[in-house]
């Protein structure tokens, strides 16, 4: 097993009793990042940034450095909009960043706003995160009264508010274009892009950094021990750690941040000190490796490493760190029916495809469980997914305004394509399936080959 | 009194003060209606549309987009079961069967006494700890049966007071930026380049 000895990076405060106070933040090395920072040119941060090859942590793992650079030189105020809003189901990160380590993500935003040259920042949470809502609350009133945020920081001509703002119970407003629609008063639905992204014209129509609370978090460290010694972490296209949440079936669920690329899905679900294996002696059947939206795998691609570019190359992605883990007891149907049920509710209604086809796509599944499907029903569903991403390709492509719609279709695909027999359980029949589906991660079960070598 | 209180007043004029554009206050003056009354009144989005300058019918708008806004009144107490994948894995389901069982109402409805509204919710992010609810957004982590049998009785029993405010009352610590220690907001139409990006100009040609 490769458990590595890396150093915890964002989650080293979890076991400081008073950690998310700034008392114990400060005694544990707190704000040296920024003080690093304010002792730079802000172009020498991003230098630093992009040397760290520090790519987003909220599902689309985009270089953050980069996405900085994006901000159309000249124009001013540019605002900075921290993306709080989890809720993709199987991810459990932000939030116990957000309570345990507030001031390690408030020191994220000044040393990005320093960076980039942002006027203003504002912190969205989740609006059921109450909890966190109050930590992070507590932590800014404490850091403006001890100069860390606010006019003059830290005595420097570095200047800027951090206000703390928080939704109202809307998946959709992870997407960024939706959370700046929700900041700005209105419903969260996504802005057609291109042609302007937010870093182009986002908040207010002014350039706008839409950054995940888990990417702020790791700024500190880098600024502290340097963008290189972050790189010497991970593997050569995923540098660093990341967190990752193991729910399901293993003995130790729980949240662990584990180094890129040397640690594989094996060492996630079975080492001792991670999930522990698969509870009660069970089978592994399948996991989700980045979240609902993320086509699944299986145990014959354990031993790949958590690493963006290999786990892009079969056809799916670690995403947002959600790792779903299901037995060989686990009704698959029901779980894909679960899965799309979600995007059904969470659809804004803005493009046709994504309203309609994630509402049938739930209508004819649960007909399935309720045990009046119809042979060609495996056939339809694909057409409804081919409709929403044309091909269910990877990358997927789409149809829509946002990548929402197209996220229902890869449990459906996943389902159909490894699990037909369960279908064909509920459907009491054998089933066809004609329609054609191209993502390389949409593969049917391991047949054992007569004679072959093992 | 369904418009804002004096006191809620204050706090919604202060809310209102952190951004340049007032209109990015409605969610957060909204979640203030909500907690004055416990949920939000046709009045309360009125006056929300007064104090940021659009109309009720945006305000309206804006709330009916969102899940935790309820424009009737509920249970003193919400308790949001999680049925999503992971909880679903681990028995969230069958959870929410037995509180509907033994709160003798469907998800998505009241107890007749007022005490308890259910609801059947997608993930709430505690996906480790599965499986799980929240009870006026607090969570309760790994509940079995009996303990969510405890819970209701405890909420009966007024035992929880403490640790749950009634429904609507999100964070009970507010943010509240000291005025000399604001850097101030920045307006979308006149804010020039922040001084400090000056630095990179400096010794340029060192």
């Amino acid at each position: 097993m490769a458990v590595t000895d890396a150093p915890k990076i964002i989650t080293s405060r979890f076991d400081v009793a008073d950690g998310h106070t700034l008392e114990g933040y400060v005694r544990t090395g707190g704000y040296e990042g920024l003080k690093a920072a304010l002792a730079k040119k802000p172009a020498e941060v991003v230098e630093e940034v992009k040397t760290a090859s520090l790519l987003g942590r909220g599902g689309a793992g985009f270089p953050a450095g980069v996405k900085w650079g994006f901000c159309p030189p000249g124009v001013f105020p540019r605002y900075l909009v921290v993306n709080g809003d989890e809720s993709e189901p199987g991810t459990y990160k932000d939030r116990i960043l957000m309570e345990r380590d507030p001031h390690q993500l408030i020191e994220g935003v000044l040393i990005a706003c320093y960076a980039v040259g942002c006027s203003q920042a504002f912190l969205y949470v989740r609006g059921e995160m109450a909890f966190a809502q109050e930590r992070i609350a507590a932590a800014l009133n404490e850091a403006y009264a001890a100069g860390y945020v606010g006019k003059d920081i830290l005595g420097s001509d570095f200047s800027v508010d951090i206000v703390l703002h928080w939704g109202a119970g809307a998946y959709i407003v992870g997407e960024e274009t939706a959370l700046i629609e929700s900041l700005e008063g209105n419903r969260g639905m996504p802005r057609l892009k291109p042609p302007f992204f937010p870093a182009a014209k986002g908040l207010y129509l002014q350039p706008t950094i839409v950054n995940n609370v888990e990417t702020l978090s790791n700024l500190p460290w880098i600024l502290s021990n340097g963008g290189a010694a972050f790189a010497a972490l991970g593997a050569e296209n995923s540098k660093g750690t990341r967190m990752f949440a193991v729910s399901g079936h293993v003995k130790n669920p729980g949240v662990y941040e584990v180094e890129f690329g040397v640690t594989t899905f094996r060492d996630l679900l079975y080492a001792p000190v991670y999930g522990g294996g698969i509870r009660g002696g069970k089978e592994l059947k399948a996991f989700i490796p980045g979240g609902a939206s993320a086509p699944w795998l299986y145990p014959e691609h354990l031993d790949t490493p958590l690493e963006a570019g290999v786990i892009g190359k079969m056809g799916t992605m670690l995403g947002s760190g959600a790792i779903v883990v299901f037995d060989e007891d686990t009704d698959m149907v029901k779980a894909c029916l679960r899965l799309v049920r979600f995007f059904a509710r969470e659809s804004c209604g803005k493009c046709t495809p994504c309203r309609e086809g994630t509402s049938w796509l739930e209508k004819i599944l649960e007909r399935i469980v309720d045990g009046h499907g119809r042979p060609e029903d495996l056939d339809l569903l694909l057409d409804v997914c081919d409709n929403i991403s044309v091909g269910m390709n990877w990358p997927p492509k789409q149809t829509t305004i946002c990548p929402l719609g197209q996220s229902a279709t890869t449990p459906v695909a996943s389902a159909i394509m490894r699990f037909q027999d369960e279908f064909e359980a509920y459907l009491g029949g054998p089933a066809t399936v004609t329609v054609e589906v191209k993502g390389p991660a949409f593969v049917g079960p391991v047949r054992e080959e007569v004679g072959a070598d093992a | 009194m369904a418009r804002f209180s004096e006191e809620n007043l204050e706090t919604a004029l202060e809310i209102r003060s952190r951004y340049p554009i007032a209109k990015s206050a409605t969610i957060p003056l909204l979640h203030l209606a909500q907690e004055q009354d416990g949920y939000v009144t046709d009045d309360a989005m009125e006056h929300i549309a007064e104090l940021v300058g659009t109309t009720p019918a945006q305000v309206l708008g804006t709330c009916s987009f969102y899940e935790m806004f309820k424009r009737e009144p509920v249970g003193t107490y919400l308790v949001n079961i999680c049925t999503n994948i992971s909880c679903q894995i681990m028995g969230g389901e069958e959870l929410l069967h037995h509180a509907e069982h033994s709160l003798g109402i469907k998800a998505g409805s009241t107890t007749p006494d007022g005490l308890v509204t259910l609801e059947d919710v997608e993930c709430i992010a505690a996906c480790t700890e599965a499986p799980c609810l929240q009870v006026n957004y607090r969570y309760r982590h790994r509940i079995t049966i009996e303990e969510f049998d405890q819970l209701i009785e405890d909420l009966r029993a007024g035992k929880l007071a403490d640790e749950v405010p009634p429904h609507g009352t999100l964070a009970r610590t507010r943010q509240h930026i000291p005025a000399e220690r604001a850097a101030g907001n920045a307006d979308p139409a006149g804010v020039p380049e922040p001084g400090w990006l000056a630095r990179n100009a400096e010794g340029a040609d060192a």
